[in-house]
């Protein structure tokens, strides 16, 4: 969307607004009543992670568009269709925090933010400076001290924390990473105020946010829901389910499958996403047809997990690729007791043994497999495996069938 | 004031020293990394998991204090 027209839907530019010397103080008031949690898959309040930037010297401010998640396609959306929103969101906030610099990181491809950088340059409406990086496109790049550590002119790797970008970001100054949708988010609020954001969703969980979803629905796509609906509604939004669905991958490949009974049947907030054993993520759905085998395409986005270790750390270097040897061996026929309680055991292992929370998202997710499609090992293990679906449900890079 | 032994995962090899030195605190796992105690370091011990720490061939192990 051109500059004009955004302009015209949203309304000026309200920066000004929040001038003055109280102006920056006003709007990380605004975010914090409004209850903003950031998109990027943490959940983290935004207004606290501002406050801890805010005041320190020179901060910079980071837009995190580069969407690891292989299932995601929210931010790759809101930058190609929405880009101002998000600059908003990143001019407003690095005028709230301080910051003189605004980075926006995201991967090669479609993406109209250089046009509109380039737009609002011309328009003279930033008083702050912008610039676009490309991300590599490895999963864990975009994570939050890879992230920084590659805009400090290294490799995108994961850092050993403390310090957080906060201490300790590009270049050594402080820095406030946030996810492109939570400044998209941040802009309306500054726009609209807190009272117009909490209109939708629940008390505790308010606002509205951008799922991704995919697998067995008539229009894969990203839809904007609000917080407390319940997680059918996505499907709904997304023209309903084409067939009968046995579970539904909730939160990416870092979340939760859940069988399609729990899944259909909870409301769509942090809270209660754990409560059934799943999280948000980064707000994905995958619905996973009936007649597609939960262990096969479970098996095959953990050996990519682990193909995507970036092979720093010994347990997650080394653990990732057994525990997607396990999984493959516990899918044939005759698979054993033994090689289930290795996995269990495994699982177990490399949680919170690496610098990143990559083999902790790992784990959770072929957990949360073994137990949704614990009736499909046994039948595997009986010597009737499922027969092979026409091609996998679950996207990876470089499938031209990714949604 | 508790201390804990924690360890930087980037930059440990796998020497196993730190078993080796402290096995009341410190077990290695079945690649040979090593798996830490979450509990404070109880007073009597604290002599010896200095000792680990200085020793640590890459340095990885640390004590923090909460």
């Amino acid at each position: 969307m051109p500059l004009a027209e955004h302009l015209d839907l949203h309304g000026g530019f309200l920066l000004r607004g929040y001038g003055g010397d109280r102006g920056p103080t006003m709007l990380i008031d605004a975010v914090e009543r409004a209850g903003l949690t950031g998109h990027g898959g943490a959940g983290f309040p935004t207004a606290r992670k501002m406050r801890a930037v805010a005041g320190r010297r020179r901060p910079v401010v980071v837009v995190n568009a580069a969407e690891g998640e292989p299932a995601s396609r929210k931010d790759a959306l809101l930058t190609r269709t929405r880009p101002h929103l998000v600059l908003d969101g990143a001019v407003l906030a690095a005028d709230a925090v301080g910051a003189p610099e605004v980075i926006v990181a995201l991967h090669t491809g479609p993406s109209s933010v250089r046009a509109a950088i380039s737009e609002r340059q011309a328009a003279g409406i930033d008083p702050i400076a912008i610039k676009m990086v490309h991300v590599p496109p490895d999963y864990v790049a975009s994570e939050e001290s890879a992230l920084v550590r590659f805009l400090s002119g290294a490799q995108a790797l994961p850092t050993f924390t403390p310090p957080r970008p906060y201490e300790r970001g590009v270049n050594g100054r402080s820095t406030l990473v946030q996810n492109a949708e939570t400044l998209a988010h941040l802009a309306l609020i500054a726009r609209h105020g807190d009272q117009w954001f909490r209109s939708v969703g629940t008390p505790t969980a308010p606002g509205s946010l951008l799922m991704t979803v995919g697998g067995a629905v008539q229009r894969p796509g990203v839809y904007e829901l609000a917080f407390g609906m319940p997680l059918s509604a996505a499907f709904d939004a997304a023209g309903g389910l084409t067939e009968p669905v046995q579970a539904v991958l909730v939160g990416g490949y870092f979340g939760a499958w859940l069988p399609a009974e729990t899944a259909l049947r909870v409301r769509l907030t942090p809270a209660d996403l754990i409560a059934a054993g799943a999280a948000l993520g980064a707000g994905v759905l995958l619905a996973l047809p009936a007649s597609a085998c939960g262990l096969a395409e479970s098996q095959r986005v953990t050996s990519w997990l682990a193909s995507q270790s970036a092979g720093q750390c010994g347990p997650c270097t080394l653990g990732l690729p057994a525990i997607a040897e396990d999984l493959a061996l516990l899918s044939r026929s005759g698979n054993t007791t033994n090689v289930r309680n290795r996995l269990q055991r495994r699982l177990r292992l490399v949680e919170g043994r690496g610098a990143c929370h990559h083999p902790d998202g790992t784990a959770r997710f072929v957990a949360s497999a073994l137990q949704t499609f614990a009736a499909d090992l046994a039948r595997h293990r009986r010597g009737n495996p499922c027969p092979p679906s026409r091609y996998p449900v679950l996207p990876l890079p470089d499938d031209p069938r990714r949604p | 004031m508790t201390v804990r032994l924690r360890v930087n995962p980037i930059t440990c090899q796998a020497h196993g020293l730190c078993a080796e030195l402290l096995p009341e605190l410190i077990s290695l796992d079945e690649w040979g990394y090593p798996l830490l105690s979450p509990e404070p370091v109880p007073p009597a011990l604290m002599e010896y998991a200095r000792r680990a720490v200085a020793d640590c061939p890459t340095l990885a192990l640390l004590l923090t204090e909460d």
